[in-house]
C-alpha cells in the first residue's frame, strides 16, 4: 500500500521524508508493473528526480516547498506540458511538445508535486474504455483481461495500481468518474469553471473539466483544492473564491437530505451495481442523512443531447489539426492535399466518427434540428436538477452501469459504448459537480463506484457525504496494488 | 425531426471535414452515424417552446481583460516543433485558390 | 465618373473593415503591432495551440462601442460565434466573430453632401495571418511554388461594419468611404490606413433600369485597397453587368477580385455554392452584455465627430460647407476655432487653412499667431499675397507675424498713396483708362499688375480695383 498524498506531503514538508525516497519508490513501482498496465504514454523520470531534488533542498533551507511537497503525480497526457510530448494518444500529435504548461500544471508544480508522467487516454478524450487510444490500450488493475473505463484510463489505473497516489484526469461525460469506478479509486469532476481549462486540450469546450484522482477521498479534496481557483486565461473560469473542502470532510451528513436519481437506476443498470448504490444509500442514513428518491426525468434525454453537443464542439475544436503549424504531416502536393492526408493517417475511427456526427449536426438546414434542440434540451436537464436540488442537497447513483468490462465487448457498436456514460453525462450538460467513490465491489469481484451529484460549487457538501461512505466500507474492496 | 443520414450525407460532411474514407468506411460510417443520430432524434419528443439554449453553468457574463500585453511565446521553440518553417515562418504547399 | 448608358442605375453597399488600435490582439495578450519580424507577436491563443483559450480585450470592445455610437447605432448584448474554413493563415480553422448577435446594430451615417446612409450592423471579429506565396509566380498565389504564413495579424482586432444597400454612385461611396475613415479617426479606433491594410473595404455592386426597379443580382468585389480603386472598380462592375444583361445574359451572384493593373474583376468563386461555415456560439466565451453605466461614459467622452465639427466651423467662421468640409478634413478646424475665439478674421483664416496650411499640421502655427496675421490683412497692413508669404516664414520660423513683415519690409500704404498711385497710372496710360471705361473690365488686371511693380508689390490689389471702379463710375 503506497503513502497518501496527505501523509506524504507533511512528512515531506516535515523533512521527515525525502521527496527522492518517494519518488523513486514510484518511479520503481511504475517500472515494474507498467509494462503490463500499459497506464502510461510517458515516463519522465530524470525530470521527476530533478524535481524531487528541488523539493528536498527547499525544505533544507527552511523555505515552503508546497502543500503537495514530494508527491508523485500522473498527468493525463491531454495536458499541456512545455517541452514534453503531449500526444492526446493520437497519431496526429505524436511527439508534439508545447512550447508552454497548462495552468493545473505550473499549479501543481508551485505547490511541490511531482509530475512522474503523461498517462494513457482515449485518443482526443473520446472513448469509456482506452481501447481508442492509437498507443494501445491501458489495463485493468484488478483484471488485466479487462478496461480500466475512459476517457482517462490510464491515470486511473495509475492510482487504482498504487503507483502514485494521485493524478489528473478529464471529464467530459464521465470520463473520470466512470473510469474511477471501473479501477476502484476515488475521481471527481468539479464545477465546469471551478479548475482552468487552459493548457487542456479541448474536446468539447462547454463540457470538458479537468479533476483529481486519488487513493481516498482526503487526497482528492487535497488535490482539488491545489488546482481550483480562478485563471484570468480562462474566459469560463469562476471568480469566486474556492471554498474550503478538506477542513470540512468530517462534517458528517447529518440532516442532509439524499435523493436516489430514478432515472440512473433503471434496466440499464446492472444488478449488482444498483445493489450497491442502495447500500451507499442505508450507509448514509445510518449517518444520519435523510435519503430519498429524486428525479430528473430530463436527464433521459442526456446521451442525446450529449452526443450532438461534444462532437459538434469537437468537429471544431480539432479543426486545427492540419498539418500546418504543429503535429503530423504528411506531405503533399497542394495544401488541401495536405489536410485530407494528415487527418486521414492522423485520426482513428471514434474521432473520425465524431468529427463528422458534429460536422453534419452544425451544418445548414439540420442546426436547429440538432444542436440548437441540444442546448435546449440541455436547459431542461439543467432546470430538471436545480428542481431536484430544491428538495436534495445530494444527489446518488452509479457511477458506471456495470463493473469493468472485457477488451472488445463493447467496440462493435458506438451506441454501445456510449451507454456506458448514462449516468455521468447529464452532469456535464448541468455543469454540475459529482464524484465517484469506491463502495465494494460486483459479484465478479471488480470495483464499484457510486456516484454523488450536488449543485454548483457543492464541493464541500459532496466530500463530506463522500467520506462518510468510504468511513463506512467494509473491508479493503477497491484498493488494488499492482501485482 | 430530419431523415436517416445519406451516405452521400456522409461524405459531404467528411469532405467538409477534410477526411478521405475508403468504400467500406463509407458504408460503416453511413449506418453507425445513421444509428446516433436516430437515437439523439428522440428529442424530437420534447416540448421546447420557449426554453433558451443553455448558457454558461454558473451565468457569467461580461469576462474581459485589460488591454496589456502578456508573455508571448519563442518563436524558435514553436519553429522547432512546426511541421516546416522558412525564415521565421511556416511553410505550407501551395494553397490554391483564396480564403473562403 | 460619367453617367451610365440607357437608364441603367447602381445600388451599392459597403463591408468596411477596420484594425482597431489596440495594444494587444482580440483575444489575447500578444502584441497589436504593424511590422516587425514574422512571429514575434504571438502566443498560444494567437497561434491556436491545442488547450489556447481566447479572452476578450476591454479596449476592443469600447472602440467597437464608440464607433457604434458615433454611428447612432444601437449597444445591444452580443454573443461570439465560431466561423468554420479550413485555410492556413486561420490558426484554429475557425475564426471567433459575431453572427446572429452582433454589438452594434442599426445606425447611419451622413455624407456631407447630405445623403443619410444606413448601417446594417458592425460586428468584433478577429483577423487572420499572412501569407507569402513565393516561388516564380511573383507573388501571385496560382503560380505559387509554396506558401509562407506569419501569424503577427492572426488575433488582431476587427470591426467589420456593413452598409445598408443605399448608396447609388461610386461617388457617394468613395464619399462613404471617407466619411466613415474620418470618424474611425476621430473616434480613435483606426488609423485607416488602407495602403497598409488597417481599413479595407469590399463592396457589392447590382444594377437596374431606373430608380425604382427590384434590386439586380449582386456581385461583391474584394481586394479594393485605396478609395481611389473603390470608384474605378464600381464604375468596372457597374458596366461588365449592364454589357451582360444588355446582351440577354444573367448575373452570376459570386465573388469577384479587383485586378488594379488591368482595371478589372475576375471571378474568384461563386457565392451561390456558399462555403457552410456552420456557425454556433463560441463555448470558450461568455456572453457581451455591455453596462449602460459605461455605455453612456464611453459616449460622454466621444469627441466631436467631423459631421458636427463641420457645421460648428461653417457657423463660427460664416463659410461654405464646402470650405468647412475641407478644413475639417485636414484637422485644422480647432485651429481656425481657436483664432476666431483670438479675434481673428473668420473670412481669411479659412481662406489660408484651404490655400495655405495643406501640409501642415493643426499645430503648426499659434491660435494667437494666425489670428494676428488675418486681423493685419483684414485692416489692409498685408496684402493677400504679402500674408501668404508671411504665414510661410511664421512656419519655417515660428515668429510672429508683425516681426516677419516689418523684416520683410511689408508696410501697409497710407490711405493716401493708393489715391495718388490711381492718379500716376491714369494719367500714364489713357488709351487703357479709355478702354476700361468703356465697359472692359479686363483693363483693370493690368493696372493691377501696372501698380504690383510701381510698388514692389506692395499695392492692395483689391483696394486699387474698388477705387478705379469707383473713379470710373
Amino acid at each position: 500500500m503506497i503513502r497518501s498524498a496527505v501523509e506524504t506531503a507533511a512528512a515531506v514538508r516535515a523533512g521527515r521524508l525525502l521527496a527522492v525516497d518517494v519518488v523513486e519508490q514510484s518511479l520503481a513501482a511504475i517500472a515494474a508493473g507498467d509494462g503490463d498496465l500499459n497506464a502510461f504514454n510517458l515516463v519522465t523520470a530524470d525530470a521527476a528526480r530533478a524535481d524531487a531534488r528541488a523539493i528536498d533542498e527547499a525544505v533544507a533551507a527552511g523555505r515552503d516547498p508546497g502543500p503537495l511537497a514530494g508527491v508523485p503525480i500522473a498527468l493525463k497526457d491531454n495536458l499541456c506540458t512545455r517541452g514534453i510530448p503531449t500526444t492526446c494518444s493520437s497519431r496526429i500529435l505524436e511527439g508534439w511538445l508545447p512550447p508552454y504548461d497548462a495552468t493545473v500544471v505550473t499549479t501543481l508544480r508551485a505547490a511541490g508535486a511531482i509530475s512522474v508522467g503523461k498517462t494513457n487516454l482515449d485518443e482526443f478524450a473520446m472513448g469509456s474504455s482506452t481501447e481508442n487510444s492509437a498507443f494501445g490500450p491501458t489495463r485493468n488493475p484488478h483484471d488485466h483481461t479487462r478496461v480500466p473505463g475512459g476517457s482517462s484510463g490510464g491515470s486511473a489505473a495509475a492510482v487504482g495500481a498504487g503507483f502514485v497516489p494521485l493524478s489528473l484526469g478529464s471529464d467530459t461525460g464521465g470520463s473520470i468518474r466512470q473510469p474511477a469506478s471501473l479501477c476502484g479509486v476515488v475521481g471527481v469532476k468539479p464545477s465546469y469553471g471551478l479548475v482552468s481549462r487552459y493548457g487542456l486540450v479541448a474536446f468539447a469546450s462547454s463540457l470538458d473539466q479537468i479533476g483529481p484522482f486519488a487513493g481516498s477521498v482526503a487526497d482528492a479534496a487535497l488535490l482539488l483544492e491545489v488546482i481550483a481557483g480562478h485563471d484570468p486565461l480562462d474566459s469560463t473560469s469562476i471568480p469566486d473564491p474556492v471554498r474550503p473542502i478538506s477542513t470540512h470532510l468530517n462534517d458528517g451528513v447529518a440532516g442532509l437530505r439524499i435523493g436516489m436519481v430514478e432515472e440512473f437506476m433503471g434496466d440499464g443498470i446492472a444488478s449488482d451495481v444498483r445493489a450497491r448504490v442502495h447500500a451507499a444509500a442505508e450507509a448514509l442514513a445510518a449517518a444520519g442523512a435523510e435519503i430519498g428518491e429524486a428525479s430528473v426525468p430530463a436527464a433521459a434525454y442526456g446521451l442525446d443531447a450529449y452526443y450532438v453537443i461534444a462532437p459538434a464542439e469537437a468537429s471544431s475544436n480539432l479543426a486545427r489539426y492540419d498539418a500546418v503549424r504543429f503535429g503530423l504531416r504528411v506531405d503533399a502536393a497542394t495544401t488541401p492535399e495536405m489536410y485530407d492526408l494528415t487527418r486521414t493517417a492522423g485520426f482513428g475511427d471514434e474521432v473520425k466518427r465524431r468529427i463528422m456526427l458534429g460536422t453534419y449536426a452544425l451544418s445548414a438546414g439540420y442546426y436547429d434540428a440538432y444542436y440548437g434542440t441540444a442546448q435546449k434540451v440541455r436547459s431542461l436537464i439543467r432546470r430538471d436538477f436545480d428542481l431536484a436540488y430544491e428538495k436534495f442537497d445530494l444527489l446518488l447513483s452509479p457511477a458506471s452501469p456495470t463493473t469493468a468490462f472485457a477488451f472488445g465487448d463493447k467496440t462493435s457498436d458506438p451506441l454501445t459504448m456510449y451507454l456506458n456514460d448514462v449516468c455521468t453525462i447529464p452532469t456535464n450538460l448541468a455543469g454540475h459537480p459529482a464524484m465517484s467513490v469506491p463502495f465494494g465491489v460486483g459479484d465478479d469481484g471488480l470495483p464499484i463506484g457510486v456516484q454523488l451529484l450536488g449543485p454548483m460549487m457543492s464541493e464541500p457538501t459532496m466530500f463530506r457525504a463522500a467520506a462518510v461512505l468510504e468511513a463506512g466500507l467494509e473491508g479493503s474492496a477497491g484498493r488494488a496494488v499492482a501485482s | 425531426m430530419p431523415e436517416r443520414i445519406s451516405a452521400a450525407e456522409v461524405a459531404s460532411v467528411a469532405r467538409l471535414a477534410r477526411l478521405t474514407l475508403t468504400d467500406a468506411e463509407l458504408e460503416t460510417f453511413t449506418t453507425q452515424l445513421g444509428d446516433i443520430l436516430e437515437h439523439a432524434s428522440q428529442m424530437a419528443a420534447l416540448d421546447l417552446s420557449g426554453v433558451e439554449p443553455m448558457g454558461h453553468p454558473y451565468g457569467l457574463v461580461n469576462v474581459m481583460r485589460d488591454d496589456v500585453v502578456a508573455a508571448v511565446v519563442d518563436r524558435d521553440e514553436v519553429l522547432g516543433s512546426a511541421p516546416a518553417a522558412e525564415a521565421g515562418m511556416f511553410r505550407v504547399p501551395p494553397v490554391l485558390g483564396e480564403q473562403p | 465618373m460619367s453617367e451610365l448608358p440607357n437608364g441603367w442605375t447602381m445600388v451599392i453597399g459597403l463591408e468596411v473593415h477596420t484594425e482597431l488600435l489596440t495594444s494587444t490582439k482580440l483575444f489575447s495578450g500578444a502584441p497589436n503591432h504593424f511590422g516587425g519580424e514574422p512571429n514575434r507577436h504571438i502566443d498560444p491563443t494567437s497561434l491556436g495551440l491545442p488547450g489556447s483559450l481566447p479572452v476578450l480585450n476591454r479596449t476592443a470592445v469600447e472602440m467597437a462601442i464608440r464607433i457604434g455610437l458615433a454611428l447612432n447605432s444601437t449597444i445591444q448584448r452580443s454573443v461570439f460565434a465560431r466561423k468554420n474554413y479550413f485555410y492556413p493563415d486561420m490558426p484554429k480553422d475557425y475564426q471567433i466573430s459575431q453572427y446572429e448577435l452582433p454589438i452594434d446594430l442599426g445606425g447611419w451615417l451622413d455624407l456631407p453632401s447630405g445623403e443619410r446612409i444606413g448601417i446594417t450592423r458592425a460586428h468584433l471579429e478577429e483577423d487572420t495571418g499572412k501569407s507569402s506565396h513565393m516561388g516564380s509566380g511573383g507573388g501571385r498565389i496560382h503560380d505559387a511554388e509554396y506558401t509562407l504564413i506569419d501569424y503577427n495579424r492572426a488575433g488582431v482586432p476587427l470591426l467589420e461594419i456593413v452598409s445598408e444597400p443605399d448608396l447609388r454612385t461610386s461617388a457617394q461611396a468613395r464619399a462613404y468611404v471617407s466619411e466613415l475613415r474620418s470618424i474611425l479617426i476621430a473616434v480613435g479606433a483606426s488609423d485607416g490606413k488602407m495602403e497598409e491594410g488597417s481599413m479595407r473595404a469590399d463592396v457589392n455592386v447590382s444594377v437596374r433600369q431606373g430608380e425604382d426597379a427590384p434590386f439586380g443580382t449582386r456581385c461583391e468585389i474584394k481586394n479594393v485597397n485605396s478609395i481611389r480603386s473603390l470608384s474605378r472598380a464600381i464604375e468596372y462592375e457597374a458596366r461588365r453587368q449592364i454589357d451582360l444583361l444588355e446582351a440577354g445574359e444573367r448575373i452570376r451572384q459570386e465573388t469577384r477580385h479587383w485586378n488594379e493593373d488591368e482595371g478589372r474583376t475576375i471571378t474568384l468563386r461563386s457565392k451561390e455554392e456558399a462555403t457552410d461555415y456552420r456557425y454556433f456560439p463560441e463555448p470558450d466565451l461568455v456572453e457581451l452584455d455591455p453596462d449602460p453605466v459605461w455605455i453612456e461614459e464611453i459616449r460622454a467622452a466621444l469627441p466631436p465627430l467631423p459631421a458636427a465639427r463641420r457645421l460648428a466651423l461653417a457657423a463660427a467662421a460664416g463659410c461654405t460647407a464646402e470650405l468647412s468640409a475641407l478644413v475639417v478634413e485636414r484637422g485644422l478646424d480647432p485651429l481656425v476655432l481657436a483664432a476666431v475665439e483670438a479675434g481673428g478674421d473668420p473670412g481669411r483664416l479659412v481662406t489660408h487653412a484651404v490655400n495655405n496650411l495643406a501640409d501642415a499640421g493643426p499645430d503648426a502655427v499659434t491660435a494667437s499667431a494666425f489670428a494676428q496675421l488675418s486681423r493685419l490683412e483684414a485692416d489692409g497692413q498685408l496684402t493677400a499675397t504679402q500674408a501668404k508669404t508671411v504665414l510661410a516664414e511664421m512656419l519655417s520660423s515660428g515668429d510672429g507675424a508683425s516681426e516677419i513683415a516689418a523684416r520683410l519690409g511689408y508696410e501697409a500704404m497710407a490711405g493716401g498713396e493708393l489715391e495718388s498711385l490711381a492718379d500716376q497710372l491714369i494719367a500714364d496710360h489713357p488709351d487703357d483708362w479709355a478702354t476700361f471705361c468703356a465697359g472692359e473690365q479686363k483693363v483693370l488686371g493690368f493696372f493691377v499688375g501696372q501698380a504690383m511693380k510701381r510698388t514692389g508689390g506692395k499695392a492692395d490689389g483689391k483696394a486699387l480695383s474698388a477705387l478705379l471702379m469707383a473713379r470710373r463710375g
